[in-house]
């Protein structure tokens, strides 16, 4: 191993370049230029920023992106989920925490009386999604502001999850449909696909 | 009224007005340094915060920014020395407004005759120098004051006890001193050439023509001073590329790193202030000051109708532009799209009942938003139509005819000669802040002292042979107004 460190030579400036005034002035024009550019664009009102308003225009994202969990209802509302603890027990972060209580009707026998996600904890690796034998969790809202003042707001508990899409404003429902590519599946009113 | 009375109010309406001109400027600079950068960076820059949806393309910016500034909580470290500390943000923001007092802001008023001795008690008519204090050795003054802005700085490093404080105020202290030769060198040979270091009479000189101005003065030493004074004003200013006393990456904040809340902001408006006061002197002593190219205050006076038909149509015009650009912009499909969007999910914790959610809906109800440019639009067509009614005024004869609304005209045309130039010297600042890299020290050290200096020491040299050529070297092109 050689230690030797190799000097970089500098490079000699040139007359002009030494006295630093031209330069400077060359740099100072190139930046004015950006304001000029970008004042025409603003008076024209056509933006020549790649600046993204956030909360007002925002990137779409990757068809792949998943975001917050939500449930799946069944087509009469109820929750497909049968408490069977598969995510649960898969998730590797614990942040699951399932009540199970008796369903009446006899082919479905358990149903969540709690269902909570405690958002802090997960990780969003998406196991419980693949654990799901119901098809009952998903993770594909889009959602990535998942955000709250306190704690125990951050635990997105059954029924936040079941309307998370849903009961969602006419507004979101309205931009869903203009981007219909954005649109989680099942989100514009058409059943989901039931798994026997 | 006594005349000592008159001289004591007439000093403090001065005294209050260049206060007032320096802090004013203050709040837009913060603007136009965020503005201005973002526009260099290619960003939008601020423009959220709002009034019921008006936000002034960012200038709402500053109300939060003071509000914040004087309602945090102002921390005092245990290991300060407290007397000292208190002290430093004072003497930076006082000397920085101190200094601008000998800076002539407009011709003198002269009040008639008859007005004076009737409404101010006065023997005959009443000139008003607009100067706070008219000095004789103004231009020392005004090296006396900058360097005493040293202090603030110095005390502050010390006496926060703490080793990035300390350095920031070392290299600080080196700095200035370097610099404020090199600043020093090209006052001289500017007040060699103007044979006074009044600045009332440097004014009066640079009055009589363009090319009386300081710039242009017994070439190249008047371009040769300005370089030197200008590159120094940075140095004093402690802006790019000499903020090293601040030095963020080695010195965390510098000297003011102790500072919170009101303290902060007093060096902070102090640094604005500084480049105010430094702009203001520049375009005192090399740029006219507060006169207008190839018009003079006597000119000004003779034809003040004239004068004010020319403000109105100029200023009617410019506000003309501005109302078509603002109505064109009223129903921008890009930004109505903007301004429509809800987004997908609301804030659900937005209180919408009791005083909270009135609260809420005061700040944050930008429903105006959509209409901001068609506010615009009715203000600058307002603005537009008082500027042509001035045509209307210029051309009834009105100003002629009264002695003391000519005096007014002509002082709010000078002063704002005198505020554009400033202005622009302002901008220069931010332009070369966000233009440059900082300098290294040992280079900032070689440039002050192995090629500012001795530039300096040649450019006297040179005055003093324009002397000898010629003892009125400065008025060899008087003859052109």
């Amino acid at each position: 191993m050689s230690d030797v460190i190799p000097a970089i030579k500098k490079r000699k400036l040139s007359t002009s370049e030494s006295i630093y005034l031209v330069e400077v002035l060359k740099g100072m024009a190139i930046t004015m230029g950006h304001v000029i550019k970008n004042i025409i664009g603003e008076l024209k009102g056509q933006s020549t920023f790649d600046t993204m308003e956030y909360p007002e225009v925002r990137k779409p994202v990757n068809d792949r992106f998943k975001g917050a969990h939500r449930l799946t209802t069944r087509p009469d509302g109820k929750y497909k989920c049968v408490a069977c603890m598969c995510c649960s027990t898969a998730c590797p972060a614990k942040c699951i925490s399932i009540v199970a209580g008796e369903d009446a009707d006899d082919p479905i026998e358990k149903y969540p009386v709690r269902f909570d996600i405690d958002m802090l904890r997960c990780i969003y690796c998406g196991f419980c999604v693949e654990a799901c034998p119901k098809d009952a969790i998903r993770m594909d809202t889009r959602i990535y502001e998942i955000n709250a003042f306190s704690r125990q707001d951050m635990i997105h508990t059954r029924d936040y999850m079941r309307d998370l899409m849903a009961g969602d404003k006419p507004e979101a429902e309205q931009w869903y449909r203009e981007n219909p590519q954005h649109s989680p599946e099942g989100f514009l009113g058409e059943v989901p696909p039931v798994i026997p | 009224m006594s005349e000592t009375m008159l001289t004591v109010i007439l000093a403090l309406v001065k005294c209050v007005f260049s206060v007032a001109f320096v802090m004013q400027i203050v709040p837009l600079l913060i603007w136009a340094e965020r503005k201005g950068a973002a526009y260099i960076q290619d960003r939008p820059g601020p423009n959220r915060a709002h009034i019921l949806g008006v936000r002034a393309g960012g200038l709402i910016h500053t109300l939060p920014d003071v509000f914040k500034l004087i309602t945090k909580e102002d921390v005092v470290p245990s290991h300060v020395f407290r007397p000292l500390w208190a002290l430093a943000p004072i003497i930076s923001m006082s000397v920085a407004l101190v200094t601008f007092s000998v800076v002539p802001w407009g011709d003198q008023i002269l009040i008639p005759a008859e007005i004076a001795e009737k409404y101010l008690g006065t023997t005959g008519p009443l000139a008003v120098k607009l100067q706070v204090a008219d000095i004789d050795g103004g231009l020392l003054y005004i090296l006396a004051m900058t360097s005493l802005g040293v202090y603030g700085i110095m005390l502050a490093g010390w006496s926060s006890n703490n080793k990035f404080s300390l350095l920031g105020g070392l290299r600080s202290a080196a700095q200035m001193v370097s610099y404020e030769l090199a600043m020093g060198m090209g006052v001289v040979a500017m007040f060699m050439t103007y044979g006074t270091t009044r600045l009332d009479e440097i004014m009066q000189i640079q009055a009589e023509s363009i090319l009386n101005w300081g710039v242009l003065l017994s070439p190249p030493v008047g371009v040769i001073a300005f370089v030197l004074f200008w590159v120094a004003a940075f140095a004093e200013c402690n802006r790019n590329p000499f903020d090293l006393p601040e030095g963020e990456a080695e010195l965390v904040a510098g000297y003011h790193t102790e500072y919170s809340s009101l303290r902060f902001a007093l060096f902070f408006m102090a640094e604005y202030a500084n480049m105010v006061v430094a702009s203001s002197v520049t375009a005192t002593l090399f740029f006219g000051g507060y006169n207008i190219p190839f018009v003079n205050g006597a000119m000004l006076r003779e034809n003040i109708d004239l004068v004010l038909m020319a403000i109105g149509l100029g200023g009617g015009l410019f506000f003309l532009f501005a109302t078509s650009v603002a109505y064109g912009r009223r129903k921008d499909p890009f930004y109505a799209a903007m301004d429509a969007f809800k987004g997908p999910r609301p804030n659900k914790l937005a209180p919408t009942s009791g005083l909270n959610g009135l609260l809420y809906r005061a700040l944050h109800d930008d429903t105006l938003r959509q209409h901001e440019w068609k506010i615009f639009t009715a203000i600058w067509a307002g603005a537009a139509l008082a500027h042509f009614g001035l045509i209307g005024l210029g051309a009834m004869k009105i100003a002629s005819g009264m002695p003391l609304l000519t005096e007014i005209i002509v002082f709010v045309t000078q002063l704002n000669a005198f505020v554009v130039k400033v202005l622009f010297g302002c901008w220069m600042f931010i332009w070369v802040r966000w233009t440059l890299p900082r300098f290294r020290y040992d280079q900032l050290m070689d440039l002050g002292w192995k090629y500012m200096l001795p530039i300096g020491l040649v450019n006297i040299l040179l005055a003093a042979v324009w002397l000898l050529i010629d003892a009125n070297a400065m008025r060899l092109y008087a003859a052109i107004p």
